[in-house]
């Protein structure tokens, strides 16, 4: 229970629904009073006191697990390392993946529970396939698809089949505080939104050249390749403007060199999208091609392909070029389905 | 429910709330000169006397404070402002490295803030504070002297009087929090030698939220609320009169019976012990096994959080503590078990039970009957944390 609307709702309906629920608050800040004021993330004293706060009007035990020390060497430090390494990760997806669905999960079952339950906006149902949720501005099903079989068959995801905007009535309805608190978008470790600032606090400022891929001439400079995003535009700083007059993009980051390479538009487009680590969960792991959609980042839009699995790499062959694809991000799998598209597989953009 | 949590707060005495409840119909602010405000006035003195009768002191040296530790802070900071004021280099205030955090963090926030110095006398692996250690920390520069009268975690009872003395010796007040100790240990505070002893009304049956520092007439405090100028100057605010009847039965009730209780909370909490052992064989007692208060029983469980235990008890109906301080709810270890020697992990082991007034034999059976499946998940939770 983050403190939030959705978790709060979640906790509620599990108990409703007469699971013998205990809500649980993740602490994840090492210091949680330097986060007293201003942050909007999920690791306050006052989200902690709203999560209790809904616990007890729902009537449910409510607990503080300090996950703190896991959080930081399975996300943070993981953040850090991965931008480090020139690529993009998603913590929310590596937090679902090796906190809430790993450390907190095993906890649960070791102490007698069932299952975790959260707020995500996803569809778990008794066909144990991973869908998207009815609203699909909100569907989480993305940072979701990390989870392999096992750690999905202990999930509960009760939000998946209403929209947000019904939570907040359910949640006022059942008498619950936070059924106005806003809802939370930045990093939660990064309490003011400033990446940049946090990565070059814990990387330091490592000057380098931005280069043009089709001239190899150095167009710039940066005060850190590790701080930039293929597919990113803006705040390049490029003092001379491209021969054709249009934007660049960073096409990529190489840590080896410092370097940022840059080019236009064209450039960007990918045809074929390899990922590591994949993982299976919409069903027999497939023998031969899957026809399907890809999603390549969070709230991407989903392009046709074919993708196919072998020797632990997931590749996807796009129907149509896609810009912007980040190592780092994961490649999710879907199939179409008229109840909510299916979750197939996932695996991280190598 | 089985409610072994009573060093929390206990259940009120049905008198204490039939008294409160008969003072609260009254109407009267005790400092007014009318009719009502004179009969609130002697139903706070009479309580005064009471209470003043029951633990050794004068009536003139009550200060009702609203609990334990505005009372903690009151004698901790205002002697200390007081000292100091009488002669500047007096900055040094002596306290046990056990103590209630109402004691420690006003001397943490005496260093951080008013240029004091602290000394933290050292506790042996009982948790018991060595008067040696006084006599050698005491110095002409020193405001005050601070400890316990017993330990609200592991229960161990201080050598209070041979402290006292030697402070006395050394011309230094000396102040004790004895919140845990009235009712459960002879308590007189007279006998004890102290300047200024602290206790509250929810420790013994009366009411959350009201309290009193007994302070030596001889002894100044600087007050920390000022207004009306109740309580000889020190502490000011209109006093609550029916909180403060109620404590006065609840005081006088407590020590009136606390050695046929104590006789018979011991025997239940060796019961509870002996259970405990019996299903938890590897289970620490900690504290003083003989000099404690008898209606606690502290324990590490090797191998177990106790925040896993706790969540466990708790779903089978047994109220306990881990008796640490809480951060954002996430608990820390506990500063009294790593005083006494102990590393994290067996700190963060650990459970207090604590028995009170309506404990009974049922209750120690229930947690004897929920302890092994506890002990053994929270073992298994414990592995997966510590295998990492």
């Amino acid at each position: 229970m983050s403190g939030g609307v959705d978790s709060a709702v979640a906790a509620a309906r599990a108990a409703a629904a007469g699971h013998d629920v205990t809500g649980v608050h993740l602490a994840l800040s090492r210091n949680p009073q330097t986060y007293r004021s201003g942050a909007r993330g999920c690791c306050t004293l006052e989200d902690s006191r709203d999560a209790r706060r809904a616990a007890d009007v729902i009537g449910i035990p409510f607990y503080v697990w300090d996950m703190a020390d896991r959080f930081h060497e399975d996300v943070v430090d993981d953040f850090v390392a991965e931008y480090a390494a020139g690529r993009t990760p998603n913590p929310c997806l590596r937090c679902n993946e090796k906190i809430k669905f790993a450390a907190v999960l095993d906890r649960a079952i070791a102490l007698g529970f069932d299952a975790v339950v959260t707020g995500h906006h996803a569809r778990l149902g008794a066909d144990g396939l991973l869908r998207r949720s009815v609203d699909l501005p909100k569907d989480q099903s993305y940072v979701l698809a990390v989870l392999n079989r096992e750690q999905l068959d202990r999930s509960m995801f009760p939000l998946g089949d209403t929209t947000k905007a019904q939570v907040r009535a359910e949640a006022a309805a059942r008498g619950l505080s936070v059924a106005d608190k806003p809802d939370s978008h930045d990093i939660c470790f990064i309490a003011d939104g400033d990446t940049r600032g946090f990565l070059a606090e814990r990387l330091g400022e490592e000057p380098g050249d931005i280069v043009d891929a089709l001239t190899g001439a150095v167009v710039g400079s940066h005060a850190g390749a590790y701080a930039y995003t293929v597919g990113q535009r803006r705040g390049l700083n490029i003092g001379v403007p491209a021969p054709d007059g249009k934007p660049r993009y960073v096409l990529s980051i190489t840590p080896v060199t410092n370097t940022v390479t840059v080019g236009p538009a064209e450039s960007l487009e990918v045809g074929t999208v390899a990922g590591d680590r994949p993982v299976w969960t919409g069903g027999a792991l497939p023998d031969g091609p899957v026809e399907c959609e890809v999603q390549l980042r969070a709230h991407g839009t989903p392009v046709p392909a074919v993708v196919t699995l072998a020797d632990g790499v997931l590749t996807a062959e796009l129907r149509s070029p896609a810009r912007g694809v980040a190592p780092g991000q994961a490649v999710v799998a879907y199939r179409p389905d008229p109840a909510g598209d299916i979750v197939l597989g996932s695996a991280t953009i190598s | 429910m089985a409610y072994l949590d009573h060093a929390a707060t206990t259940p009120m005495l049905d008198e204490a709330i039939e008294a409160y409840a008969a003072t609260a119909r009254e109407v009267g602010n005790p400092s007014s000169l009318h009719a009502a405000g004179r009969c609130a006035r002697r139903h706070v003195e009479e309580s005064r006397e009471r209470i003043a009768a029951a633990l050794g002191a004068r009536p003139s040296e009550v200060i009702f404070t609203g609990g334990g530790t505005e009372a903690d802070n009151l004698a901790v900071k205002g002697i200390f402002w007081a000292r100091r004021a009488e002669r500047p280099g007096r900055v040094r205030v002596i306290a046990s490295s056990v103590e209630h955090h109402a004691v420690l963090d006003s001397v943490e926030w005496l260093v951080r803030h008013e240029g004091a110095a602290a000394t933290w006398l050292p506790v042996d692996e009982a948790g018991r504070l060595d008067p040696a250690s006084l006599a050698e920390a005491l110095d002409d520069d020193v405001a005050l002297v601070t400890a316990m009268w017993a330990n609200n975690e592991v229960g161990t009872v201080q050598p209070v009087t041979e402290l006292a003395a030697l402070a006395a010796a050394a011309q230094v007040p000396f102040h004790t929090d004895a919140v845990q100790a009235v009712g459960q240990v002879p308590v007189d505070f007279a006998a004890s030698g102290a300047a200024a002893l602290t206790v509250t009304g929810h420790k013994l049956g009366g009411p959350v939220g009201v309290g009193a520092l007994l302070l030596g007439r001889d002894v100044a405090a600087t007050p920390l609320l000022h207004g009306g100028g109740q309580e000889r100057d020190v502490r000011s605010g209109t006093l609550d009169a029916p909180g403060i009847v109620a404590f006065a039965v609840a005081v006088e009730r407590s020590v009136k019976t606390q050695r046929e209780y104590a006789a018979r909370i011991a025997a239940l909490r060796d019961a509870l012990v002996a259970g405990v052992r019996g299903v938890a064989p590897d289970v620490i007692y900690n504290g003083d096994p003989v000099d404690r208060l008898p209606s606690n029983a502290h324990f590490s469980f090797p191998g177990c959080e106790g925040d896993a235990l706790l969540l466990l008890l708790d779903a089978q109906g047994v109220a306990c503590s881990t008796g640490s301080a809480c951060s954002a709810g996430v608990a820390q270890p506990s500063h009294v078990l790593i005083a006494m020697g102990n590393d994290d992990d067996r700190a963060r082991s650990s459970l207090r039970f604590t028995l009170g007034h309506t404990s009974t034999q049922a209750d120690v059976d229930a947690l004897v009957a929920a302890l092994p499946a506890a002990v053994e998940r929270a073992r298994r939770a414990g592995m997966i944390k510590s295998s990492r």
